[in-house]
Formats: structure tokens, C-alpha cells, sequence
């Protein structure tokens, strides 16, 4: 075994000099992409393709070259192969989408080690935000769900879409610290199940607060919601330069799905700067103090409860900004995508990445959306197809036909996320990209 | 003979019966008067005229009316709260560690049950039985239930827990929510593999559906029947005897000694020669055959049980166990029976107090506000202790 790994890193220390993988970068990005472009539906191609991220994150290469690459690909390459299969462009957008919220709920599981269960609370709040003041919702308060007359006017013109971007982060931070303030004393594993509870309560909340005021439309999620204003020239001038590379034209949806997925792109970039900076900052340093020791840290006088009060507000900003651009993208909410499955979903990409590195957040994100809309349904295609077909297991001579439709990956994501957690917990703690700092320090001490 | 009975600590076995009662009793009667106290007050007022409009009757007879059946039902959820939770706070007396898994253990031993008792009725075994058999088949599926919910429990520690003791807090539970998660899934693809579906239904056999009915009272143009169920008796029965049970257990045996010693100080109890591993597995063994009878009792009483049954009555039973100061037995039979009541109370009335803006579906959030209450308030519950975090 060792042998290996040590021939390997001798062929990574060889391919990582000089220009080689500067190089080795280009191809890859080249080929994978006229791999994508020339076969739309080939899920291998396309994984492919996002392995280059990895090469250009691993690789030792000029920084400026790394984010000219970055941007060339994500910017430049992406939309073009994903208007060719505009699925690719969902894929990344959920990534970026989930690569937000995970980072949010690093900044409270990762940097500040406060276990956070009820997160999706928080994104439910910055898309019901949206979802009431970018829709119909306010003229229909005394209504019943589901009886809008027609032509009820929009409350917002839809350019406050950008405004409540801001918004959102802001009234989400809000309810963070009104969260925060009565539990942030109580003490870690209580933490956990008191924010389950509130994110229990929000989903609740939404479910039930269609009488005696109808704010959120009950179960049946408010839709219509506003998207911001795409004007008709844009969509001529986009059809006219990029008409050729992609083959037909676009039509306004498709090109909607693409601004969303350039919004959600530099959304993330900010977010990613905003964690970068906050990890090495003056409060980044508290909260690793806190993370670390709570009674040290206050005895070097890091106001505890305000930080911890931080942490959380900062974390619940991130998810309100991605639920009011999700409410946006999707026109429409409902209380089912806020349920404790989200939150747990993103504690899992937290843990798998690596606890509270930036970097290791976002592969997790990746991982587990790419495994969710692509490798389980996948594995659900297959199964209908063998379903449908005449093979049988040979040796137990059990015909597919007969399995049972129950036997569907795709909704078996519970069992996956639970998996992830356990296997994780036990064999990597530290997740697949370790945080900076913990491979610095000595291996954990015991606290018993 | 003689010499059996006189080893047995008869202190032990009347106390908790004793606490039973007084507890049933005092939740009952506090929640009755501030009830009865709420009607008075808004009898005057826009709720009680819109009860008045819409059934005919003033709020305040409706809440007398409805006041003891409330109670019942109250006590009989209550009693099963008070059996998930002693598997949450035995548990976390021995290892300060929440066991977020224990909600599919109870989950995995309802759905033992419910499969052992559709198992004999495809054997034509029930319905067609004696009262008495009938009974015994109960007793046995309970029997099944606690069996393999107990192993379960045990091997979960074993697998998922045990290789991370001594990690970090945060790392155990955080393994522990996958477990539940696992199990959740775990449960539905075995049984949509083996039977299709993953919605169970207990089979009705016996009397355990008949009612039995105490007097009739007039309410306006309906008449109101003051009764309890005969299963609901059987789930208040098979607690109580579960719960008196495992204090005798703990409380006057060796083992009980050495379970509570390990949960005072885990190395000095191993000194003193006690098999520290042992006794951790016998504590999760105890509380998943407790969580799993539970289980069949939850099915009996609700009939209709899927994969994720576990997860709101875990929730709930956790919150009783902190209601009731964590890691304290009396605490959890008191906090079940108090969350029980709480509970059942908002889902009878909340609806006719705020004229139906706020009704039963509120009920699960309920909870929830009274856990967050309890740990900013009173964090060590009612009957715990002050205990500052262990270093």
C-alpha cells in the first residue's frame, strides 16, 4: 500500500511542476467541455468537465491564473453547454445553492461549534420573505388558499427582487439573534434539539398561517413569485451572439435559468469572501476560541454570548439571501422544502466536506447534490428500466420484474445523508478537505 | 417462598406507583383549573359567543364536558411519552449523550409488532381467538417488540457510538442523527422490499377497540359519551408495570447499583471492578426494550404506523425527559405524564379559546416552546439537580 501512495506522490510532485499543470488544466477543460458539448446527456462527461474545479484548486499554479480559469469555465463554458442540456445549469445552480447554505451553516457548526439542526428555518424565511412581498399574497390576506381572483395585482414591482436579496440577509440575521438570544446559553447537544424544534416550528408555521390571516397560502406554497425583469433586448442580444455555438435559439425560460445560475455564481463568490475574511479576522479567531474551549475563551475575554450571537446571525444571513434567490428561481414556495430532511441535508455536506474549511464545505455541497440529482436517480432510471425489461438475477433467479416499485433510490436520500454522517463520524472526522487549522494542531485530546 | 418475598424491597415497588398517581392526578387537576379558570374568563367575551353561534353551547359547559375525557387521553400519551423517555434519560444519566437514534428504535419496535400481529392474522390465528388468547398474543407481540428494539439498541451503540467515546460531544450525536436517519429509510426499504408498502395498520382482534362507556351527558342537541378506550387502559396498564419495573431494577438491585454508579463516575465505578462496557450496554439495552414496547403500545392506541412514526413522539418524549430533568427517572415518568396532559389540553382547546384561529395543528409546536421554555428557565428540569457541565 505504501508503495503506492508513494508512486503516486511521485507522479503528483512530478505533474505538479513548472507548466505541466497548467497544461494538464487546459486540456482537461478543453476536452471535457467538447466531450459535454458534443454528447448533452452523458452524465460521465460532465463529471468530467467539474473535475477540472478540483484540478485548479489542488494544483500549484499562479493565482491569477486560477481565477481567470475559474471564470472562463463557470462563466464563459458552463452556460453555453448548459443551454445545450439545461439540466447541467440546474445541477450547478443546487450546487451553488447548497454551497451557500452549507457555508452559512459552517460559520455556526464549523467555526463557532454551535450544532445547528433547525437551518433550513432560516432559508424558509428569506424565500417566504420574497414569496410574500414578490407575489399576489398581500391582496389576498382575508382570502381562502387557493381562491385568487383573477387579475389580483403583484404587490412589488419585480426589480425589489435585488433589494430583498440585501433583505433577506438582513431579516434572517434578525430572527437569528431573536433565536439566538433565549437558547445560545443553554448548553451544545441541548443547542441541537432546541433548533430542531424551532425549525420544527417554523415549517409549522408555515404550514398552518393561511387563517386567521392567509400569510403563507397553508401547504399549497404561495405561487406566483415575481422573477426579476429580463428585458426583451437582452434576449435578442444573447439569441444573436451565442445563436450559433448553441444551435437553435433560447427562449426566455431558458434564459432565466441561466441568469439565476450567474446570480447564484456571484452570490457564492461574495459569500466565499465574506467566510474567508470573517475565518481569519479578529471575531474568526473568537470563535474558534469558543469552538474550542468555552471556559478558556472566556477567560481571554472573548465576549461569549455575543459571538456566539454573531456566529448564528452571520450563518442565518447566508441562508435568507439563497432563499430569496430560490424563491425567485422557482416562482414558488412551499413549507415541504424547508422540512428537518434540508437541514440535516446540509449538516451532511458540512460534515463531509470538513468542518469549518471553505473548501471542503463546498465539495460536500457538490458531492451530495451531484449524488442526489444525478448518481441516485440515475440509479432509479436503471432499476425502471430493468424493471421493464425480462432480466433476472441469475444463481437466485429473481426476475427484476418483479421488484417492487417502492425499491426507488431517488427517495432514499435519508438512508445515503445517514450513511455519510455515520461513516464520517467514525472514520473521518475531519471530512474529505480537513480544515487549515486542525491539521495543525495535535490530535484531539480526549474529554472525559 | 417467604424468603423470596422478603428479599423484595416492597419501598421500591409502591413508591414509583405512588409518584404515578399523585403525578396523573396533579397534572390533571393544575391543567383542569387553569382551563376551567380560562372559560370563566372568556366567557363574556368574542369566543365564547362565537363557540356560543357555532355548537350551541356556552364555552364553559363545553369545557367541563369535554374536561375528563381530555384528561384521559392526556394520561394515556402521557404514559407512553414516560416510557420513550426513560430510554432517552437512562441513557443520557450513563453518557451525557443525547441518543437522537432512539425514536427508531421505538419505530423499529412498533413496526415488530405491528408484522408479528399481521403475521398471525395471515395465519388466521387472530381475530378468531379467545379473549384471553387474544391477550396473550398482545403480551407476545410486545414480547417480540422489546426483543429485537433491544438488540437494536445495543448494536447501534456498538457499531456507531462506541468507537467515539471520548470524542467531542458534538461528534456522537451528530452519529447519532445518522443513525436515526439510517434507521428511517432502514425500516422503509425493508419493508416496501418485503411487503410492497410501508404504511403498516395494526389488525383489530380482541375487545382492545371497544369503548367502555362511564354515563352520557346532554350537550345541547348531541349527547356527549364520558368513556375511555379498553386499549387505552392496556397502554396505561403496560407502562405503569414497565415503569415500576425499571425503578425496581434500578433502584434495588446489584445491576441498578452499578448503572447508577457508572452514571455517577464512569472511571471510579470501573475501580471498583465494575465492567464499564458492559453496563453502558445493558443500559441501551434496557431502554430500547422499554422504547420498543412503546412502540407496540403507540400502534395499539393510533392504529396506523409508517417508517417515521418515531420522530415527533421521540422529539416529544426527549422534551419530557428535560421537562422532567434529564438523566432522572422520576423526572422522565413526570415530565411524560405533564407533556402528555400539556399537550393533549392545547389540542382539545386551543381551537375554541382563540376562536378557531389556532387549533390542533399546533399541538407539535406546543411542545416544542415548552422544551425551549424549560431550558432557558429551568435548564435541570423540574426534578434534576443543578449540575454544571462536566469538564
Amino acid at each position: 500500500m505504501s508503495k503506492i501512495s508513494q508512486l503516486l506522490n511521485n507522479f503528483m510532485q512530478k505533474i505538479g511542476q513548472g507548466y505541466t499543470p497548467y497544461f494538464i488544466t487546459l486540456l482537461h477543460i478543453v476536452i471535457g467541455a467538447s466531450l459535454v458539448y458534443a454528447s448533452p446527456r452523458s452524465t460521465i462527461s460532465f463529471l468530467f468537465l467539474l473535475v477540472a474545479m478540483a484540478e485548479i484548486y489542488y494544483f500549484k499554479m499562479r493565482t491569477e491564473f486560477k481565477i481567470i480559469a475559474v471564470i472562463i469555465l463557470m462563466l464563459g463554458i458552463m452556460p453555453i453547454l448548459g443551454l445545450r442540456n439545461i439540466f447541467y445549469l440546474e445541477v450547478i445552480f443546487q450546487i451553488s445553492v447548497f454551497s451557500a447554505l452549507a457555508l452559512g451553516l459552517n460559520i455556526v457548526v464549523g467555526f463557532a461549534g454551535l450544532l445547528n439542526l433547525g437551518y433550513a428555518a432560516f432559508y424558509a424565511v428569506g424565500a417566504y420573505l420574497w414569496g410574500f412581498f414578490g407575489s399576489q399574497q398581500f391582496y389576498l390576506l382575508h382570502e381562502t388558499p387557493g381562491t385568487a381572483p383573477v387579475g389580483t395585482p403583484f404587490f412589488l414591482p419585480q426589480d425589489y427582487f435585488y433589494l430583498f436579496l440585501i433583505l433577506g440577509a438582513i431579516v434572517a440575521a434578525l430572527i437569528g439573534l431573536l433565536l439566538g438570544l433565549p437558547v445560545l446559553r443553554v448548553r451544545g447537544d441541548y443547542l441541537a434539539i432546541v433548533t430542531l424544534g424551532f425549525g420544527e416550528v417554523i415549517r409549522v408555521l408555515a404550514n398552518n398561517l393561511d387563517k386567521p390571516l392567509n400569510l403563507t397560502n397553508g401547504p399549497q406554497g404561495i405561487t406566483p413569485i415575481q422573477r426579476p425583469s429580463l428585458s426583451p433586448e437582452v434576449l435578442d442580444g444573447f439569441n444573436s451572439l451565442f445563436n450559433g455555438l448553441i444551435g437553435r435559439k433560447v427562449s426566455e425560460g431558458e434564459l432565466y435559468n441561466v441568469f439565476f445560475y450567474i446570480l447564484s455564481l456571484l452570490i457564492i463568490a461574495v459569500i466565499i469572501l465574506i467566510a474567508r475574511n470573517l475565518e481569519d479576522s479578529k471575531i474568526g479567531r473568537a470563535w474558534t476560541a469558543i469552538r474550542e474551549d468555552e471556559t478558556a475563551a472566556i477567560a481571554m475575554g472573548i465576549p461569549l454570548v455575543k459571538m456566539k450571537l454573531a456566529a448564528f446571525a452571520v450563518g442565518a444571513s447566508f441562508a435568507g439571501t439563497m432563499g430569496v434567490l430560490v424563491a425567485a428561481s422557482r416562482t414558488f414556495v412551499s413549507p415541504e422544502s424547508f422540512s428537518f430532511m434540508q437541514s440535516i441535508g446540509v449538516l451532511t455536506m458540512v460534515i463531509l466536506g470538513g468542518v469549518g474549511s471553505i473548501p471542503g464545505v463546498i465539495l460536500g455541497a457538490a458531492v451530495v447534490t451531484i449524488l442526489n440529482l444525478q448518481i441516485l436517480q440515475g440509479f432509479s432510471l436503471y432499476l425502471s428500466e430493468l424493471r421493464q425489461s425480462d432480466a433476472v438475477i441469475p444463481l437466485i433467479n429473481f426476475a427484476w420484474r418483479d421488484l417492487s416499485t417502492q425499491l426507488d433510490p431517488a427517495k432514499y436520500q435519508r438512508l445515503l445523508f445517514g450513511l455519510i454522517l455515520i461513516l464520517m463520524m467514525i472514520f473521518r472526522p475531519a471530512g474529505l478537505i480537513p480544515a487549515e487549522r486542525r491539521k495543525r494542531q495535535p490530535a484531539e485530546t480526549k474529554s472525559e | 417462598m417467604k424468603r423470596f418475598l422478603e428479599t423484595i424491597n416492597v419501598r421500591e415497588l409502591l413508591q414509583p406507583l405512588a409518584q404515578m398517581i399523585l403525578f396523573s392526578l396533579g397534572s390533571g387537576a393544575v391543567l383542569s383549573v387553569i382551563v376551567i379558570l380560562l372559560a370563566l374568563l372568556l366567557d363574556q367575551t368574542a369566543a365564547g359567543q362565537f363557540l356560543l353561534e357555532r355548537n350551541k353551547v356556552t364555552i364553559l359547559t363545553y369545557t367541563l364536558v369535554n374536561l375528563p375525557q381530555v384528561v384521559l387521553d392526556g394520561l394515556t400519551i402521557g404514559f407512553v411519552y414516560a416510557a420513550i423517555a426513560l430510554g432517552y434519560t437512562m441513557v443520557y444519566g450513563v453518557l451525557e449523550f443525547i441518543n437522537f437514534a432512539h425514536s427508531e428504535i421505538f419505530a423499529v419496535g412498533a413496526f415488530v409488532g405491528v408484522e408479528f400481529l399481521i403475521l398471525l392474522k395471515s395465519f388466521e390465528i387472530i381475530p378468531a381467538t379467545s379473549l384471553f388468547m387474544s391477550y396473550l398474543w398482545l403480551i407476545a407481540a410486545i414480547l417480540a417488540a422489546m426483543f429485537v428494539a433491544g438488540l437494536l439498541a445495543v448494536s447501534v451503540e456498538r457499531i456507531a457510538y462506541r468507537p467515539l467515546r471520548g470524542a467531542p460531544r458534538l461528534v456522537p450525536l451528530i452519529s447519532a442523527i445518522g443513525v436515526s436517519f439510517f434507521l428511517q429509510d432502514a425500516i422503509r426499504l425493508i419493508e416496501s422490499l418485503t411487503t410492497g408498502q410501508f404504511h403498516r395498520i395494526i389488525p383489530s382482534f380482541g375487545n382492545f377497540d371497544e369503548r367502555l362507556v362511564f354515563s352520557k351527558i346532554a350537550l345541547g342537541a348531541s349527547t356527549i359519551e364520558l368513556g375511555i378506550q379498553v386499549k387505552s387502559i392496556i397502554v396505561i396498564v403496560a407502562a405503569m408495570l414497565m415503569l415500576i419495573g425499571l425503578n425496581y431494577l434500578v433502584n434495588a438491585t446489584k445491576v441498578g447499583r452499578a448503572i447508577r454508579a457508572v452514571a455517577q463516575d464512569r472511571s471510579t465505578a470501573s475501580l471498583m471492578g465494575i465492567d464499564v462496557n458492559r453496563i453502558i450496554s445493558l443500559t441501551f439495552l434496557i431502554g430500547g426494550t422499554l422504547g420498543g414496547a412503546a412502540g407496540v403500545l403507540y400502534a395499539l392506541k393510533f392504529t396506523r404506523i409508517d417508517p417515521f412514526v418515531g420522530f415527533f413522539p421521540g422529539l416529544k418524549a426527549f422534551t419530557a425527559a428535560v421537562l422532567g430533568g434529564i438523566g432522572n427517572l422520576t423526572g422522565a415518568l413526570l415530565g411524560g405524564i405533564v407533556l402528555g396532559m400539556l399537550e393533549t389540553f392545547a389540542g382539545a382547546y386551543m381551537s375554541a379559546f382563540t376562536m378557531g384561529a389556532a387549533g390542533a395543528e399546533y399541538k407539535d409546536i406546543f411542545a416544542f416552546s415548552i422544551l425551549i421554555l424549560v431550558l432557558i428557565f429551568r435548564p435541570h428540569g423540574l426534578m434534576g439537580e443543578n449540575v454544571t457541565q462536566k469538564a
